[in-house]
């Protein structure tokens, strides 16, 4: 750093001051990432680095050897990776045809319909559970519905067991599915497919050879999302299966709930962890990471520069949806032939009628169970059946006299505003820097704050647990909104940027010019025409919280309990009407609030 | 129109008749047709000789044809050498030909093409209008091309169906709608035009006298038929080419006094912009000439013109 080396000091400092302004200038970032550091990356590094110790503080491998040898475990594994294969796979044949639809349809249309995929997403995992209990169950809606048809004789099993778990689950994750197929669909020009059909292609191959690949990025981005998420599942098998249905989650709970060996819950936790980076890691290599956050279809790889086993499997490819394309036009033939169609006459579109046909069927699917909740917490009776006996408010009223319920309410409320506060202090700045700046390191800072929506919350929950343990934040609401903002904070930043990418920084730059300062700007211009965004990353970011669970479980000890987790106190001991009357508030408060959200983040897209 | 013609938009009334046969709710993969898209539409999955196989995959080709024929229209675009290459690998004006070539490949009997040089820059798109008429010529098809450009319309077409609200306004060659207009707005849409508000003072067989606004008696000719009558309130178009400042004692069939506003040398042409007694504005536009005429501001000069380059024309509505 001497003029000996032969540079000119003025350069250097230059330099200096250079790089030094470039660390000032990201100071949006660093808030967000030491709290992501503190309160996520260290408690879950910490978990890890405990699983590879025994009881004597020695490094030992015993908790991993267990979860392999020991048979229950071992079971357990294999049952929790068949429960979130087969869900992945039905999401993703069931989310399709509703992805492609939205994606294709028009803008009014798919404003509309694209609610009934966005209220099931935010509605609350146990509300929705719940709702498949009323559905399900021996004296459930649907076993009355098919034996007063006469369909059936004695009431199906469809509760408690495998079917119960997968309609659960398969609800449960579907519009996760719906949401990333159709970011990646939307990207998609329009104009492909009818191209396809000038160049002589009839529908079958038209979507086959050419919508299809295109959209295959999207449908493996939500195969990964729906796979990973349904790993660390625990609310679907605990209330809609047997105990030959046990997740591995439900083994974390247990082992640190009763057992308290945090050591092995950790060794899982690993092995969970290790699975979704692995999947992860065949994902990037088979279409790459930027896809995931909705960034199109087009990877930046040429043709020639992809591997063998890509080309291979391209070819592979290539031929299978060729011949799909001519198995779909067959049908298609044959339907023409006996619908007879003619040049003079208008044809009825019969593949985009059974199509639509199919879309309100799945969205019947998931909207419509929550609402069967409704009817039953006005029953007189003391257990769920089907057709409640109408006519009391009792329930209602049993919520109210009950302390438990409405310190459970107060909480959540308080818990959640103070949460969605924070993650807006928090991701707001760092919204607006990762939105407008390209820097070194961008795409892993955006990674490093999206990784508490992909990792299973199952391991966050369990590190933050150990981790409060030693801060005594157990039983604290402080502890609630922490590992809560964690969890809000990727919403945030996402709205958020989603709002700026379509804000037009030439205002800024107009205002400046005419004589405002940055501050002014900000506060004049910015905050004013993307204040319908703000409110609704603070809406996404106040349900999340409010509907937690898995942090709740552990966080709150049985003293600071939220909502949610009084709902699964309740259930596990017995399923009776009150859940009913809580869900029901529950969903309309909820409901309520994603509208609002909704109508908000239109408003800003309306004023572009 | 065009995607009406293409087969994918269905029409509310009316029949769409392609080469003969009845076509109009025909689907789009049977009716032998090519388009060409505004932003191509080039599959990005797929190499640019995919591309260009894609048409004659759907039609059950053979192999080698295929290899053959892409071959063929890739050195026909004088682009032999991208066929490995991906779409987004190419200039706009590479995939403009990749597009063109994609869709002649299975020799249709009409290309559709819709504002095809529309995302291209100026430098670009002049080049492609002349290759994009080499190759009609060299191709001998029938294109239906859709633009707004007017410039582009003169340049490529044998005949130009000017569209108005999604009306027909006039069908004719390039000369036919510069020159004979049929409405005030055929005549304002192409090139630049002078409209005197003018009513119809007597009709001679093929010769109109018309009495313009600013006072003058005014004659002009018909081409067509003529339904006008006297008392008509008519417009009549004048090129500015076809105006000329006159010198002092020479004479032409109409002649217009006006005061010169300005005159501007644009370069091979000057434009001299003159006021009307009544304030309406004219424009004459001709060859810029050594040394340049010395007027003021505010001169006072007389205008002139044939009376057979002016055209009568309807206030509103069809021509007259």
């Amino acid at each position: 750093m001497t003029t000996a080396t032969g540079t000119d000091p003025r350069t250097l400092h230059g330099a200096w001051m250079q790089r030094c302004s470039a660390w000032t200038r990201s100071w949006p970032m660093v808030p967000i990432l030491v709290f992501l550091l503190a309160a996520f990356a260290f408690p879950v590094v910490q978990l890890l680095w405990l699983s590879l110790f025994g009881k004597t503080g020695s490094p030992t491998l015993e908790h991993y050897q267990r979860l392999v040898t020991v048979p229950v475990y071992f079971t357990v594994l294999r049952n929790t990776f068949e429960i979130a294969g087969w869900t992945t796979l039905l999401c993703i044949v069931g989310g399709y045809p509703i992805a492609y639809f939205l994606a294709t349809t028009t803008d009014n249309a798919r404003n509309r319909l694209i609610l009934w995929v966005l209220l099931p997403f935010w509605t609350s995992f146990l509300v929705r559970t719940f709702a498949w209990i009323v559905l399900l169950g021996r004296r459930g809606a649907i076993n009355n519905i098919l034996e007063s048809v006469g369909l059936t004789e004695a009431p199906l099993a469809l509760l408690f067991n495998m079917t119960g778990v997968m309609i659960g689950m398969v609800h449960a994750l579907m519009p996760l599915a719906v949401l990333t197929m159709l970011s990646v669909m939307e990207t998609i020009d329009r104009k492909l497919m009818p191209a396809a059909f000038t160049l002589g292609a009839r529908g079958g191959q038209a979507f086959w050879r050419i919508y299809f690949p295109l959209s295959l990025p999207g449908v493996a981005a939500a195969g990964l999302l729906v796979f990973i998420t349904s790993l660390g599942f625990f609310i679907t098998p605990a209330l809609l299966g047997s105990p030959r249905q046990t997740m591995i989650t439900q083994v974390v709970i247990q082992q640190v709930e009763e057992m308290l060996n945090y050591p092995f819950a950790g060794a899982i936790a690993i092995a969970l962890l290790a699975t979704a980076l692995f999947v992860f890691y065949l994902y990037d290599r088979a279409l790459g990471m930027t896809t995931l956050a909705g960034g199109g279809t087009q990877s930046q790889r040429g043709a020639h520069e992809r591997g063998l086993v890509a080309r291979g499997f391209g070819a592979v490819g290539a031929i299978l949806t060729a011949m799909l394309g001519w198995a779909t036009d067959g049908i298609a033939i044959v339907w023409e032939m006996l619908a007879r169609g003619s040049v003079e006459r208008a044809p009825r579109v019969s593949g985009r009628l059974a199509l639509r046909l199919a879309v309100v069927v799945l969205l019947i699917f998931l909207a419509a169970p929550s609402f069967f909740i409704v009817p039953v917490s006005f029953t007189t009776d003391a257990f769920i059946e089907w057709p409640p006996k109408w006519g009391s408010l009792k329930w209602y009223v049993a919520i109210l006299e009950h302390p438990t319920w409405i310190t459970a309410i107060t909480r959540s409320l308080i818990v959640g505003v103070l949460t969605a506060t924070l993650a807006m202090c928090l991701g707001t700045p760092a919204a607006f820097f990762l939105a407008r700046t390209g820097f070194f390191g961008k795409i892993a800072a955006m990674g490093f704050i999206l990784t508490p929506l992909i990792l299973p919350r199952i391991i966050i929950a369990v590190a933050l647990f150990y981790f409060y343990a030693r801060l005594g934040l157990i039983g604290s609401s402080l502890g609630l909104i922490l590992g809560h903002t964690v969890l809000a904070l990727p919403y945030v930043v996402i709205t958020i940027m989603a709002v700026l990418k379509n804000y037009d920084q030439s205002l800024d730059r107009a205002a400046a010019s005419l004589g405002a300062s940055p501050p002014r700007v900000l506060w004049h211009i910015t905050v004013p025409l993307i204040r319908s965004g703000l409110i609704a990353a603070f809406l996404f970011a106040f349900v999340t919280s409010f509907d937690e669970l898995t942090i709740a479980l552990f966080v709150s000890a049985g003293v600071a309990t939220t909502l949610p987790k009084q709902m699964w106190d309740d259930a596990i001991l017995k399923v009776s009407p009150t859940l009913a009357a809580v869900s029901t508030l529950m969903l309309l408060f909820v409901t309520v609030i994603i509208l609002a959200a909704e109508f908000f983040q239109r408003r800003t897209a309306r004023r572009d | 129109m065009l995607m009406t013609i293409a087969g994918l938009v269905q029409p509310d009334s009316g029949e769409v008749w392609i080469d003969g046969r009845l076509a109009t709710y025909a689907p789009a993969h049977k009716r032998d047709i090519g388009m060409v898209f505004q932003n191509y539409a080039l599959f990005p999955h797929l190499t640019v000789f995919e591309n260009i196989a894609f048409p004659l995959r759907m039609r059950g080709v053979r192999e080698a044809t295929i290899r053959h024929e892409v071959a063929r229209v890739l050195e026909l675009v004088q682009l032999p050498e991208v066929g490995g290459r991906l779409p987004r690998a190419l200039s706009g004006g590479q995939q403009q030909r990749i597009a063109l070539a994609r869709c002649i490949v299975y020799r249709p009997s009409i290309v559709l093409m819709d504002e095809p040089l529309g995302a291209l820059d100026k430098k670009l798109r002049d080049q492609m209008k002349l290759e994009l008429k080499r190759l009609h010529t060299e191709l001998g098809i029938t294109v239906l091309y859709v633009t707004h450009d007017q410039e582009e319309a003169m340049i490529m077409s044998d005949r130009i169906c000017l569209l108005n609200n999604a009306r027909i306004e006039q069908i004719g060659s390039p000369a036919d709608l510069y020159f004979r207009p049929r409405s005030v707005f055929a005549a304002d849409f192409i090139g630049e035009s002078n409209l005197l508000d003018a009513r119809v003072a007597g009709i001679d067989g093929k010769d109109v006298t018309l009495n313009a606004a600013a006072g003058t008696l005014l004659r002009a000719r018909f081409d067509g038929d003529c339904n006008a009558r006297p008392g008509d309130a008519v417009k009549l178009m004048v090129r500015p080419e076809m105006l000329s400042v006159l010198e002092d004692g020479v004479s032409a069939d109409n002649v217009l006094n006006a005061s010169l506003t300005d005159i501007i040398l644009v370069g091979g042409v000057t434009k001299t912009y003159a006021r009307l007694a009544d304030g309406t504005l004219i424009a004459a536009t001709g060859l810029t000439r050594w040394p340049l005429c010395g007027l003021e501001k505010d001169a006072s000069i007389r205008l002139g013109w044939a009376k057979e380059s002016g055209v009568v024309l309807p206030r509103e509505g069809p021509a007259v």
